[in-house]
């Protein structure tokens, strides 16, 4: 049965139904929700975890990764100045091994101060050695926060299930909550060790030399690696017990397209249907979803468009002084394809500004008279 | 005084500390007051050298480097995560100096005490930030010496203890190296209790105080004896009680003996003296329940 939920209530309940035992949280908008409903549920006795209340994001991530550490599964949210408050704890996080799971609602960054969408927040905590999954809508989140603890539990790293400001933080929709028995099948109540063992101390996070140091890098980085075929059995399992799945990126009509644009987040919805209006006004045009940043899936994205000529990459972010997150990505992906196709970036949604059908139609078509690819990425604002 | 030497050491030999340190001394104390169930959270800190590089340790319990600014969140984690494996016979201890606590500290300190999470939190004061080479905190005392003053500090201790006395946790304390069983028998003290529980030690630093490695714990008794650093308790932040009568000597017995207070002129240690006393008759109004 659906019911009608927002996003963020949406990961609220993904968070009872994994069973979390520990969340640590500090409210910031538009992610205050996640932490008002966690706090209802443990009211009602719903959440059988503790709820700390914490004085920063950065006690928070602190927090939960000294109880993960302890061996209980943790659960935080935050969105904007609150996972960059957090940055130093999420190198922690991933450092010290940590199956933690966050959710971030994408919001700007501060300076100018506004309130809107825009994945420049967790974007750029990309080199932070964490797992990063942007989700379409809600029941997408809300499946994707489950199949986190199932991922981020077996490789051992932290797992950012992002979704976007006020669009699906906020926005009602019909969400399918799965039931209790079915998420204890996938993901059973589950005790991780303790690092802390009384009858055989040791000393967690000591000073190591440069050798030692890069090796342990070196083996985190082949982690992550590791982690691509761990997301798409999980989520093959998922899809087996749920009926529902989502792979690490999701290719629509790539096959035959002269033109692909490359989405993540919200904006997907909006991009299929400017898509399908294409294709019905006769472009061969094609859509790519990413859902995951890091690990990156660069195989899945050579596949999918190494017989594409033109790619428009979509992004609600922007890294001052080269162009989109995204197509900066994508670009490097795609560099060793022996026919390599012409990528133009286009900027839009930034800080949750309107980005309708027909602006998408527009960017399209725009990258489709391209005869080069341009340095600078386009800005498309609705004047 | 006789300690008795028999019962184990939870902090082996073979600590990084510069000789005479008084952070080593006192968390070879603490960790021997708590025993074998303890998890023991360091920060980057002189505790964090103590330890020792990997592969070596000398702690004898489990225990895990966190970040600077976080000793107080990362136990009340800790201990939230033992309270749901049903582990609660297992004592937190956080260690921070006085610069993780005192200043960048400060903040993840009092949210973890406003929810009276269940840890002990013992500030190992050296008066500066002594690991990164004597650079001056919010607890290094006026006219001190430090490579970042070296004038001498303009700026007065941080009253730390008022501080945490006004979270009204359940018990905070003051102890030092000089005076073992006394900061012994407040760490058995905070162990037994539920809730956040604090404890002030003066550890000093010979290397940062300018003076011999043999003065550590001597220096200690100075500073008690003279009232610069009485011991007390302070119970539910409002009740307050001298653990140690003292003798009142004059303040400049403590200050003779540091290079650090090497400038001071006969005004500025007799203005010290004054405020000494002041201090101490205000804390004498506290444990007469006068607050």
């Amino acid at each position: 049965m659906k019911e009608l939920l927002t996003g963020n209530y949406a990961v609220a309940e993904a968070v009872r139904l994994a069973r979390v035992q520990l969340v640590a949280a500090y409210p910031i908008t538009p992610q205050t929700p996640i932490y008002e409903k966690l706090s209802e549920m443990e009211m009602e006795g719903k959440l059988k975890g503790i709820m700390m209340r914490m004085e920063s994001e950065h006690s928070a991530m602190a927090a939960v990764v000294a109880a993960s550490l302890t061996g209980v599964r943790t659960f935080t949210a935050t969105a904007s100045q609150g996972i960059a408050l957090m940055h130093e704890m999420l190198h922690f996080a991933s450092g010290n091994r940590v199956p933690v799971v966050m959710c971030n609602v994408n919001r700007v960054i501060a300076i100018p101060w506004a309130f809107g969408s825009d994945q420049s927040d967790s974007l750029s905590q990309r080199d932070t050695g964490w797992l990063q999954f942007y989700c379409e809508d809600a029941q997408e989140a809300c499946d994707t926060v489950i199949q986190a603890y199932r991922i981020a539990e077996q490789i051992l790293l932290p797992i950012m299930v992002c979704i976007d400001g006020f669009f699906t933080s906020h926005f009602l929709e019909p969400i399918e909550i799965p039931d209790q028995a079915s998420i204890d099948a996938f993901l059973p109540p589950f005790s991780l060790p303790s690092r802390f063992d009384i009858h055989n101390p040791a000393f967690i996070a000591n000073v190591i030399n440069a050798d030692h140091y890069m090796q342990y890098r070196q083996r985190t980085f082949e982690d992550m690696e590791k982690a691509k075929p761990v997301i798409k059995e999980v989520n093959r399992e998922y899809e087996e017990i749920i009926g529902r799945g989502y792979n690490m990126i999701e290719a629509v009509n790539t096959d035959d397209a002269e033109i692909v644009l490359v989405t993540s987040g919200a904006m997907t919805s909006t991009a299929r249907m400017a898509i399908q209006s294409l294709r019905d006004k006769g472009y061969k045009a094609g859509l790519l979803k990413m859902k995951a940043f890091r690990p990156f899936p660069t195989e899945e994205v050579q596949e999918a468009l190494k017989n594409v000529p033109r790619v428009a990459v979509l992004d609600r972010n922007i890294s001052i002084g080269k162009e989109g997150i995204w197509c900066q990505e994508l670009k490097a992906a795609l560099y060793p394809l022996e026919r390599r196709p012409l990528i133009t970036g286009y900027i839009a949604g930034i800080c949750g500004a309107d980005v309708s059908p027909d602006m998408i139609e527009g960017m399209v078509i725009d990258s489709l008279q391209r005869k080069e690819t341009g340095e600078l990425p386009v800005w498309v604002r609705r004047d | 005084m006789v300690i008795e030497q028999t019962e184990k050491e939870y902090m082996r030999s073979g600590h990084m500390g510069c000789p005479g340190c008084g952070v080593a001394s006192t968390m070879r104390l603490v960790l021997k007051a708590l025993g074998e169930k303890t998890i023991v959270v360091i920060i980057p800190s002189c505790a964090a050298v103590i330890s020792g590089a990997y592969p070596n340790s000398v702690m004898d319990v489990p225990s895990f480097h966190s970040a600077f600014e976080i000793a107080a969140p990362t136990a009340a984690g800790i201990a939230n995560a033992l309270k749901m494996r049903g582990e609660e016979d297992t004592t937190v201890l956080a260690f921070a100096g006085d610069g993780g606590t005192f200043d960048i500290g400060l903040q993840s300190l009092s949210g973890a005490a406003d929810r009276n999470d269940n840890f002990i939190y013992v500030c190992l004061d050296n008066e500066a930030y002594m690991n990164t080479g004597i650079q001056s905190s919010s607890a290094t005392p006026e006219n001190a010496w430090t490579m970042t003053t070296p004038a001498g500090r303009q700026g007065k201790k941080k009253q730390f203890m008022q501080i945490i006395a006004a979270h009204r946790i359940p018990y905070a304390a003051t102890a030092a190296m000089g005076y073992p069983l006394d900061l012994m028998e407040k760490v058995k003290k905070a162990k037994d209790i539920k809730g956040t529980k604090f404890i002030h030690t003066l550890a000093p630093c010979p290397t940062g105080w300018r003076m011999p490695e043999d003065l550590t714990a001597k220096s200690t008794m100075l500073a008690v004896e003279t009232k610069l650093f009485p011991l007390y308790e302070i119970i539910d932040g409002t009740q307050y009680r001298i653990t140690h009568e003292p003798q009142g000597l004059p303040v400049e017995e403590y200050l003779k003996i540091q290079g650090r207070y090497r400038q001071l002129n006969e005004g500025q240690i007799q203005q010290m003296q004054k405020e000494v006393d002041e201090s101490w008759e205000k804390l004498i109004t506290k444990t007469k329940g006068c607050i």
